[in-house]
């Protein structure tokens, strides 16, 4: 079964200039929260949304996140895409390896954001763009047992 | 839609006490604002008789690679100019987030409080710039 996703509170924020990063990471500690993320994984979230949503800034021109909650059963949890239109990653295997920069930083945004959520995809063409998903579950839940499905 | 948050930030206040410069950092810091703080400190150490700096992130919910990176910058250039830079309050969450990164600052000085700040910077012997790692 994949979680459900509903797309009607799917929230999108534009990525355009550092005050967009600086609501952007305001608007998904909210959301986290809300949803019961604790302290530590909302500190988390926020940070690798701030390490996505610079990427889409600095290396894809700009573009939008879009915040989405998840349901799985009786998880509860949070996705983020962040979308750009921008030149893609040619090697996305070099991209992700920490201490890799083509813009200037630490290199730690692709691989570090990993390491930060529960699941990771890119999917890009270069040329054409870049979409980094990412998700996260909420943990610490007393066993709330998943049923058959 | 564009982010109700000014798209300028007044410029984080850098307070002299003593010969420790205390920066506060508070809440939300736009990316523009940080970097202007690395030259607001370089340009203080530089033109006073500072021999500390200390940065205090106990308002600071989140640090990811971006400020982590102007902080060792910082405290890299507040050495080359002959003091030392003390970092204090970092919240736990955001020490495991760090760790989790891969940021680990290293060679940073750090305590938990400004306190305790002061005090690693007066017990040193500032005429003695060797520091441990």
């Amino acid at each position: 079964m994949t979680p459900t996703t509903d797309p009607a509170t799917t929230r999108r924020l534009p990525i355009g200039s550092d005050a967009d990063l600086a609501w952007l990471r305001h608007q998904v500690r909210q959301v986290a929260a809300g949803l019961g993320f604790g302290l530590v994984q909302q500190t988390k979230l926020v940070t690798a949304a701030s390490e996505l949503a610079r990427n889409t800034l600095v290396h894809g021109g700009g573009g939008e996140v879009k915040i989405t909650p998840l349901a799985d059963g009786p998880k509860r949890g949070l996705q983020l895409a962040f979308v750009d239109s921008g030149p893609g990653i040619a090697d996305v295997e070099q991209a992700m390896s920490d201490g890799y920069t083509s813009g200037g930083g630490l290199g730690m945004g692709l691989g570090g954001a990993k390491r930060l959520m529960d699941e990771f995809r890119i999917d890009t063409t270069p040329g054409q763009g870049t979409v980094v998903t990412v998700t996260a579950w909420i943990t610490g839940i007393p066993a709330a047992r998943r049923g058959e499905r | 839609m564009t982010s109700p948050l000014p798209a300028y930030e007044a410029p984080v206040p850098v307070l002299a006490l003593g010969d420790v410069l205390l920066i506060s950092l508070q809440g939300e810091l736009h990316d523009g604002t940080a970097e202007q703080l690395q030259q607001d400190i370089s340009r203080r150490v530089a033109g006073s008789a500072a021999t500390g700096v200390v940065i205090d992130v106990s308002g600071v919910e989140i640090v990811d690679s971006f400020l982590g990176r102007i902080i060792a910058e910082i405290a890299a250039a507040v050495r080359l100019l002959a003091a030392r830079t003390v970092l204090c309050g970092m919240r736990p969450a955001v020490a495991i987030t760090l760790v989790e990164l891969g940021l680990t600052l290293p060679g940073l000085v750090t305590t938990l409080d400004v306190d305790r700040a002061f005090d690693v910077l007066r017990r040193s012997d500032p005429g003695r710039a060797e520091e441990g790692t």
